[in-house]
């Protein structure tokens, strides 16, 4: 067996798709807002892109940055350990703080990094981690590195998450149930409610990453923990920069004086280089604008809406739950590629994921919607997978229902 | 403590319905070059095992696994704790 045998099986699965005829990720070859950029030299529409809030354009954001790259340099060249601390890491993690009415905050490099600081930081062996089965790879990721017994749990489901509890017996203090505020595959969300009161009544803690909810939900746009009214029993929020922010980082918050240690106890946060003054400047920025204008909130959940609605009167599969994450559920590879490839044609990129990145099996055709989006565009979107339905004679599998 | 041999039998039977036909399932089965799982059955049949025996099983048992012997040799233990 060679080092190089592993790789084989990604060798064929990037063959298979190779035969379909996608032979490397898309190149955005010049991007026009946060909704259009050149793909393939020509005009798309980006309907994939998690930019929820579409504020990676907004003028005050690129002041900030451009003024920050002016002042500070274009990198700290070093780890928040070290040199990498500038007063604006400092202030985002204040202003982070005060944004979710918590006392702590912390920021990371990127929000994988900091699920796998937060989760190797808080727990190690000897402790248990209580996932979502659905969960993302940076929670499995940091779970492994924690060295703790992994324990998954149905998909969104409280009643086998309780009796996983329960089998725990005196375990469950040292257990750190985790969760997401959405999904970013189907776009649900948690049943948080309920599974904040099974933190209660085993006595665990609770992490919720609010990756994908973040500026989505609530009505200050705190996620999900917000919406659901259970910020007072959520022991920590982690987030990222790199959706609803336009930017790239990650944060965790807590009431917990014991955040401040895993500055301390954190390898992924001590062990890499701190985010750019540039992308501090922006995301100080962007947070501000996600604090005081709602109306973006209600621009992104209309033309969610809308796409959902379209997309369900079409009678594609959905996802279970309008969401900003639209996801078009297709059985078969083949079918998927066929309407990727045909929406692109016509001017419309979304995310083409398959398995096993998918969380049944299936393929997705993944998009998401943003605030930043014209009702025309989310009109052309739908249009597009409309006349797909009806050219790609892909509706016996992509459809719920005949026409 | 339940015997491995009984616990072969009933992992047998909990992993048929995942097993595509025409592939037997043996004790020296490898889960991905026999059986042809990939992580989502293996998921699915952790669930299966969980649910029958009452069990919550550890992720982390999965890198020592790699034939069925391997799951019951694991399993025997998780049941006897």
């Amino acid at each position: 067996m060679s080092l190089f045998d592993k790789l084989q099986t990604i060798t064929t699965a990037r063959q298979k798709l190779a035969d379909r005829g996608i032979t490397s990720n898309v190149v955005m070859e010049k991007v026009l807002s946060s909704t259009e950029a050149i793909i393939n030299g020509r005009r798309m529409i980006l309907a994939g892109t998690n930019n929820y809030m579409g504020l990676t354009f907004d003028s005050e954001c690129i002041a900030a940055a451009v003024h920050a790259a002016e002042k500070l340099g274009t990198g700290t060249t070093g780890s928040r350990m070290a040199n990498g601390t500038y007063s604006g890491h400092v202030q985002l993690e204040h202003e982070l703080a005060d944004f979710y009415g918590y006392t702590y905050g912390v920021v990371f490099s990127t929000g994988y990094i900091a699920n796998l600081g937060m989760l190797s930081a808080l727990t190690g062996p000897g402790d248990v981690l209580m996932i979502d089965a659905d969960s993302h790879a940076s929670i499995y990721d940091g779970c492994r590195l924690s060295g703790a017994e992994i324990i998954r749990f149905r998909h969104n489901d409280p009643g086998d998450l309780e009796k996983r509890l329960k089998r725990l017996g005196d375990r469950s203090p040292n257990t750190l149930i985790v969760v997401e505020g959405i999904y970013s595959m189907l776009g649900d969300r948690a049943p948080l409610a309920d599974i904040a009161k099974l933190k209660e009544k085993y006595g665990a803690f609770l992490l919720v990453d609010e990756a994908h909810s973040l500026g989505v939900l609530g009505e200050k746009g705190r996620g999900l923990s917000e919406e659901a009214g259970v910020e007072d029993r959520v022991d920590f929020i982690v987030g990222t920069f790199s959706k609803s922010l336009g930017a790239i980082g990650g944060f965790c918050v807590s009431n917990h004086p014991e955040l401040e240690l895993v500055r301390f106890a954190s390898r992924p946060f001590m062990f890499t280089a701190s985010s750019s003054p540039s992308v501090i400047a922006s995301t100080r920025a962007t947070l501000k604008i996600i604090n005081t204008r709602p109306e973006l909130r209600r621009k992104l959940w209309d033309n969610a809406q809308k796409l959902y609605q379209h997309l369900q009167t079409l009678g594609f599969q959905l996802g279970p739950e309008p969401s900003p994450v639209v996801a078009v559920r297709v059985t078969n590879i083949d079918n998927a590629v066929a309407l990727w490839k045909g929406l692109l044609k016509l001017g419309v990129y979304v995310n083409l994921v398959t398995p096993p990145a998918t969380p049944d099996g299936g393929c997705l055709l993944r998009c998401s919607v943003s605030a930043g989006h014209s009702t025309e565009q989310i009109e052309q979107i739908g249009s597009a997978f409309a006349a797909l339905r009806e050219t790609c004679k892909v509706t016996e599998t992509v459809c719920s229902r005949s026409s | 403590m339940q015997n491995y041999e009984t616990i072969l039998e009933q992992i047998y039977v909990l992993l048929d319905p995942l097993v595509e036909e025409g592939i037997g399932i043996q004790e020296r089965s490898d889960f991905v070059a026999d059986l042809g799982f990939d992580s989502l059955k293996v998921m699915k049949f952790l669930e299966r095992v969980e649910d029958h025996y009452d069990i919550s099983i550890p992720l982390n048992i999965l890198p020592d696994i790699q034939t069925v012997k391997d799951f019951v040799s694991q399993l025997q233990r998780i049941i006897g704790t």
